[in-house]
């Protein structure tokens, strides 16, 4: 297999809070290779987000990223500022939430795209920098196509358009034209089609699906809906209180999830097929504060063992047909979930 | 089809209202064709009135937002009806008018078969006593975002209460007693009764709204997308909830929520709305195994699913939903319908079809051979199809 164009190896990111810290993100690993679509799944605050975030370097103070984020074996976490800012939308783009909140109402939305194409000078001149009257137009022409190409019609009279003049659907498609602006190969969509409705939500995946086969950029798409990142994603990583739970292919994953968390989720979402009792995840997401020592979903666990409760233990390979493949993160179905290794803490290699 | 459905489906004389009231002096009578809360022609518009200055420098003019039209719906007891459709299709408003939070611009509201005078209603006890009683204790409702709909500065206590009063529970330790015993029925500990509704969770506000809306045991309770801001876990949670709730007190649902498989879950029948209009009515299972309008089928398609086997070929709608402020004439889905028959699709609008169990206002069913023009609950709609023919 190729070699990931983006790696996180141990990432962990601690915010300081009153109350003790709190490890939003605990010893992340993921290897994301050309062309692939990630999908990141979990409920609210276990942390999905804040990887996102973590990976751009956007984390605040006196939040505290530790481990690498590696791009093309560059260190992300080890760059300045200055350094990050130039590879933020050009090598690696975000489409956020919320579309109404991440565009700033006082410009217009073409303005707002040609943004980044300007700050990265991703069209430059011949020399004449400072005063190359043609680069704004040149600038210009790039947004209309990146704008049509996203499917907001009229780019023309669309460009000087300001974004409470757009539609919840057309401001989600601006966002996802300012993070293609500079085709990017890493796109980073962070819960891209929350605020929206079905029908729109199916026009925006189709969008990113056909940015992911034109362009062979890849994707890591945070979502709190399994059946959307069944449909759209290769890969499937399932989050809880910061941690990765289980990891593998959608097939693996959804057709034979091990750990119970995943098997719970997949019950508690009603069928469209077949009407049967929903069941509930007993309890709510713990405290990520005050986390049980050992797997953090053991007291909600229906296959819970005392053991569970003894200390933190990694990843386990889920045994495939009676044999045990030799892993890297991402390519084989793993699971951190002590039934798979018959309740013995496994001893660390 | 039950024959409930079917009586559903049918024409209701005129004259049928006296005679249900003549009836109502009998209450021993099993009533099963006279629905529980039915909508006659119900709409909303909402006016936009421009400034002075704006009239007088842009000519700007009052315009209206059809944001529910001529709506018909009828609810039988014990049943939940889901509603349909995507964000601004009207679907809370309907469910707003029918607890009577907005006051419809036209239409009636009939309880129980008789019509709502003000904000009062006759009704029907066990004991055969007939009284008037405020609507509001016949109907609550859900709200959507646990977050906004609960005074952040009351207790949970504060916020049980003043519906036990306004039911007419007077004493103290009545109050009391029974604002714990709501807690515990919905799951929360009631030695929180003292807490503020910061201090709970997303899924347990929720619990707190829906101890509310059963504070004033009513009959009917509109469930305004009461999941569709909790996370999956806690979603079935609260949905199984409901469920066992409406077992318990027999209660009878408007479920709305723009989550098909929710929806799906839930209902008994499905209306489907889009623009203001409902679009097609019928069956959950069968209005979801065979979606008739245009519409239906492509929120149907839109709807990712997590088994592989049940992946459908997406339909892909174009563009976003219209305007209510001038919406499409004729069909108002004619602009994003993808099997248009043509003229008449942007001309007339579409009276309801009856198409085996479901209604379907689509022209597609004009000369379906299952189809017949379904009876008129709505006279207006009919008229251009005696025109036709």
């Amino acid at each position: 297999m190729a070699r990931p164009i983006l790696e996180l190896r141990n990432l962990t990111t601690v915010f300081p809070t009153r109350r003790g810290e709190v490890r939003a993100v605990d010893a992340v690993n993921l290897a994301l290779y050309p062309g692939q679509i990630l999908g990141l799944v979990g409920e609210s605050g276990c942390g999905k987000s804040t990887v996102l975030l973590s990976i751009l370097g956007l984390i605040a103070r006196p939040g505290r990223i530790t481990g690498e984020v590696l791009l093309d074996g560059r260190d992300l976490t080890k760059l300045s500022n200055r350094e990050l800012r130039r590879l933020r939308g050009k090598e690696i783009a975000m489409i956020f939430q919320d579309p109404l909140s991440t565009l700033n109402p006082a410009f217009p939305v073409g303005e707002q795209i040609r943004e980044s194409l300007r700050l990265h000078n991703m069209l430059p001149g011949p020399w004449l920098w400072p005063f190359d009257a043609g680069r704004r137009q040149r600038e210009k022409e790039r947004v209309l196509q990146v704008m049509e190409e996203v499917g907001i019609p009229a780019p023309e009279a669309r460009y000087r358009a300001y974004p409470h003049q757009f539609s919840g659907g057309m401001q989600q498609r601006a966002l996802i034209a300012i993070g293609l602006a500079c085709n990017p190969r890493i796109l980073l969509a962070d819960e891209p089609t929350t605020a929206l409705d079905v029908t729109i939500q199916a026009q925006i995946i189709a969008l990113m699906k056909r940015i992911n086969q034109e362009h062979g950029a890849a994707i890591i798409l945070v979502t709190h809906d399994l059946g959307l990142a069944a449909e759209f994603c290769d890969h499937i990583a399932v989050m809880y209180a910061g941690r990765i739970v289980e990891i593998g292919s959608v097939d693996q994953v959804i057709e034979n999830p091990q750990h119970p968390y995943t098997q719970g989720l997949l019950r508690c979402i009603p069928n469209l097929k077949e009407r049967r009792p929903l069941q509930p995840i007993p309890g709510s997401v713990p405290d990520l504060a005050d986390l049980p020592l050992g797997c953090a979903f053991a007291p909600r666990c229906p296959d819970f063992q005392p053991v569970c409760a003894e200390g933190f233990f990694r990843l386990q390979p889920v045994i495939e047909n009676g044999r045990k493949k030799v892993h890297r993160s991402g390519e084989v179905h793993m699971a951190r979930c002590l039934r798979l290794t018959g309740y013995r803490m496994p001893e660390d290699d | 089809m039950t024959e409930r459905e079917f009586f559903s489906l049918q024409t209701r004389p005129e004259g049928r209202l006296r005679v249900e009231r003549d009836a109502s002096a009998h209450p021993s009578e099993a009533r099963p064709t006279t629905p529980l809360i039915e909508a006659r022609r119900l709409t909303k518009h909402f006016p936009i009135q421009p400034s002075l200055l704006a009239r007088l420098l842009a000519g700007q003019r009052d315009r209206l937002v059809r944001a529910v039209d001529e709506v018909d719906l009828a609810i039988w007891s014990g049943e939940t009806v889901g509603l349909v459709g995507e964000s601004g299709c009207g679907k809370t408003t309907l469910g707003r008018m029918l607890t009577l939070l907005h006051r419809p611009t036209s239409g009636e509201i009939y309880f129980q078969g008789r019509p709502l005078v003000g904000h009062r209603v006759l009704t029907t006890d066990e004991t055969g006593q007939v009284s008037r009683a405020p609507y509001y204790r016949l109907t609550q409702i859900v709200f959507q975002n646990p977050y906004s709909s609960l005074n952040p500065r009351k207790t949970v206590r504060q916020i049980l209460t003043a519906p036990l009063r306004a039911r007419g529970v007077k004493r103290p330790a009545d109050i009391e007693a029974e604002v714990r015993f709501l807690m515990d029925r919905v799951g929360l500990n009631p030695s929180h009764i003292d807490r503020y509704p910061h201090q709970f969770s997303g899924g347990q506000r929720q619990r707190i709204g829906i101890a509310r809306a059963l504070a004033m045991r009513p009959l009917f309770v509109v469930a305004d997308e009461p999941v569709s801001s909790l996370d999956v876990s806690i979603q079935a949670q609260v949905i199984n909830l409901l469920e066992e709730l409406q077992a318990e007190y027999k209660l009878t649902y408007l479920f709305i929520a723009h989550d098909l498989s929710v929806i799906h879950h839930i209902s008994d029948r499905v209306a489907v709305m889009y623009l203001g209009h409902i679009v097609e009515e019928g069956a959950t299972d069968e209005l979801f195994a065979a979606p008739r309008h245009p519409y239906t089928q492509a929120l149907l398609a839109a709807v990712p699913v997590v088994e592989k086997a049940a992946r459908r070929s997406r339909i892909l709608l174009q563009g976003g939903v219209p305007s209510p402020i001038d919406p499409p004439s004729g069909c108002r889905f004619h602009p994003r319908c993808f099997v248009k028959k043509g003229q008449i699709c942007e001309q007339e609008k579409p009276p309801f079809f009856q198409v085996n169990g479901q209604r379907v206002a689509c022209w597609l069913y004009d000369d379906h051979p299952h189809a017949a023009t379904a009876p008129s609950v709505d006279a207006v709609s009919l008229e251009p199809a005696k025109g036709r023919q």
